[in-house]
């Protein structure tokens, strides 16, 4: 049994069949991590017992007919709270933490019958863009085990383009699911932001953060959206309107649809042209398909980075004021006074690059600086939204590339903080604005996989799945495989 | 220089954290790099512009005020070090142990 060979619903036609039964997906899951993860590194901590128990609960309750992820296994990234299973978002500072209630997407997938594996790495506190902030371990990409997975939710991409789950969450605040997916070949999607729950996502950027999942399949994903999408009382930002079937209408093509392409999403001069040329082929296809191509502008968008750093940051400070060594996490020893506890706790569990944002939120947010950082980043934030309200006016979803490199060498970035910030430039605005965006694999340069992003209004998720179907339908990208090469 | 190793000390004050004596020099020049970046910013015309500081647009959002059943106090406790009499146990926030306070 091979995740890479077959989609959610083919699983779940084996489990109906009986061909499979839900402990022995289970077990496929562990054996392949068990061969594979100790070069890949995609997971922090594995749920062997408890996982293997619900399958045999799963098996003799019956599967669902009707519900497509019963049985399934799952793996979720380690900022996201899974009761009794360690949760450590990648830091020092909550290395034996064990949540005592789940998260509401944990929760859901668990109520859809998915079978939680294990937690899955990432930078530290979902802070980075290639994983290598993990205060625990590197993840390697399965394409090129010298190159990074992307990040932050690298774990959760590295374990699905490796086929250690079919499915994983993650987390997206600047492009921390888009990205992982363009550098793993995989669709992951960054709902619009209200659709999934917060609760138990441990905070970052709190106006910014959602839920999203990674699979390999378009439909995979929006089958996934379904389950962990919806109104939550426990998260007062969450959408309460309704919430409609993703794959509805999911195969009705691109005929007559208006496509806009952003032109400053368009970098003719960047370093690596083979990603342009990948995703101008696939603006090609999709005129070949019957859309209507339209040249749009973004204007604001080369303010997203700035304003993006400057409003994640200064949540980040406020949110991670909790992390203070006396309810939960690390406490450091030694300490002599309350002020000694907080200090120290905090200045041990951290690392590097938490401190530089905290700090960085901090400065922000200070009496002498508020004006000209944070209300300054704020009013940005609002041309940027704007931008995204005009086109939208006119076109049905925008395309870009999702990243402006293929994924790049383990250590390349880590010691340039501003380097690595840079490249988060074409995902920053789609969380300023709010807006639902997926990357889906469209091609390959330097032999590393190319992401697509498709980017909607508000609440148009199920445009953007229209529009990734049926591209995914006339390639063949879906179907590649990662060749484990390049590592020692 | 937009900022120096005293404000850099003065902000890790506010934030709680400590920098090392022998690493502020490097990461005032690297914190000093990234506000140079953000401050890109000061080119962007926002006059009469209001500030967005959410990710919905939606206002207050209201539930009926009724008592419903917290997470076990018990639970609460499973992640803490050190508890005395149901509480958490700290070191004293006072020089004389804050009996008087």
């Amino acid at each position: 049994m091979n995740f890479l060979d077959y989609t959610l619903e083919e699983l779940h036609d084996k489990l109906i069949k009986k061909e499979v039964t839900a402990v022995e997906l289970a077990e496929a899951s562990f054996k392949r991590i068990e061969e594979t993860d100790s070069e890949v590194g995609a997971f922090l901590a594995l749920n062997k017992e408890k996982a293997l128990e619900a399958a045999k609960e799963a098996d003799e309750k019956g599967i669902d007919e009707n519900n497509v992820l019963s049985g399934l296994p799952v793996g979720i990234k380690d900022n996201i709270l899974t009761k009794g299973l360690t949760t450590t978002a990648a830091s020092k500072i909550l290395e034996d933490f064990i949540p005592v209630y789940d998260a509401t997407a944990t929760e859901k997938l668990e109520q859809a019958g998915m079978i939680t594996i294990g937690k899955l790495n990432m930078d530290e506190f979902a802070m980075g863009g290639s994983t290598e902030n993990s205060a625990f371990k590197k993840t390697r990409n399965p394409w090129n085990l010298n190159k990074v997975p992307g990040g932050s939710s690298g774990g959760s991409a590295a374990a699905v383009a490796a086929g250690q789950v079919p499915v994983s969450l993650g987390s997206d605040t600047g492009g921390s699911v888009r990205e992982p997916a363009a550098f793993t070949g995989l669709v992951g999607i960054k709902p619009t932001y209200g659709r999934v729950s917060r609760y138990g996502l441990i905070a970052f950027g709190s106006s910014l953060d959602q839920i999203g999942p990674f699979t390999r399949t378009v439909k995979d994903n929006a089958l996934v959206l379904n389950a962990i999408s919806g109104h939550d009382p426990k998260d007062s930002t969450s959408y309460n309107g309704e919430t409609p079937d993703f794959t509805e209408g999911i195969n009705k093509g691109v005929k007559g649809l208006r496509i806009g392409v952003p032109r400053e999403y368009f970098n003719e001069d960047a370093k690596e042209q083979g990603v342009i040329e990948s995703v101008r082929e696939a603006i090609k296809l999709y005129e070949k398909m019957g859309a209507e191509i339209v040249e749009v502008s973004l204007p604001h968008s080369r303010f997203g980075i700035p304003a993006y750093y400057i409003i994640a940051s200064s949540e980040a400070s406020s949110n991670l004021q909790r992390f203070d060594g006396i309810r939960y996490g690390y406490r450091a020893e030694n300490v002599e006074s309350l002020e000694d506890i907080y200090v120290k706790s905090r200045s041990e569990g951290f690392g590097l690059e938490v401190k530089r944002r905290i700090m960085l939120g901090t400065f922000s947010l200070s009496s002498g600086f508020y004006d000209a950082h944070f209300k300054k980043a704020a009013q940005a934030r609002t041309l940027i939204r704007k931008d995204f309200d005009t086109v939208f006016a006119d076109v049905d979803v925008l395309v870009a590339p999702t990243t402006t490199t293929t994924a790049y060498d383990i250590g390349e970035k880590i010691n340039d903080p501003l380097a690595m910030y840079m490249s988060d430039i074409l995902t920053v605005p789609v969380n300023l604005a709010g807006v639902p965006s997926i990357s889906i694999p469209c091609g390959f340069s330097n032999d590393m996989p190319v992401g697509l992003q498709i980017i909607g209004n508000h609440f148009e998720e199920q445009m953007i799945y229209r529009v990734a179907q049926a591209f995914e339908k006339e390639t063949e990208f879906s179907s590649q495989k990662p060749s484990f090469k390049g590592g020692k | 220089m937009a900022i120096n190793e005293e404000t850099v000390k003065e902000v890790a004050k506010l934030a709680k954290l400590e920098i090392e004596e022998e690493d502020i020099h490097a990461f005032t020049k690297e914190m000093d790099s990234i506000i140079e970046m953000v401050e890109q910013l000061e080119g962007l015309d926002t006059e009469g512009v209001e500030g967005t500081y959410h990710g919905l647009s939606s206002h207050n959002v209201w539930r009926e005020d009724k008592a419903e059943k917290g997470t076990d106090k018990e639970l609460l406790f499973k992640n803490v070090k050190t508890r005395k009499n149901g509480f958490i146990e700290v070191p004293a926030m006072f020089d004389n142990g804050g009996s008087e306070a």
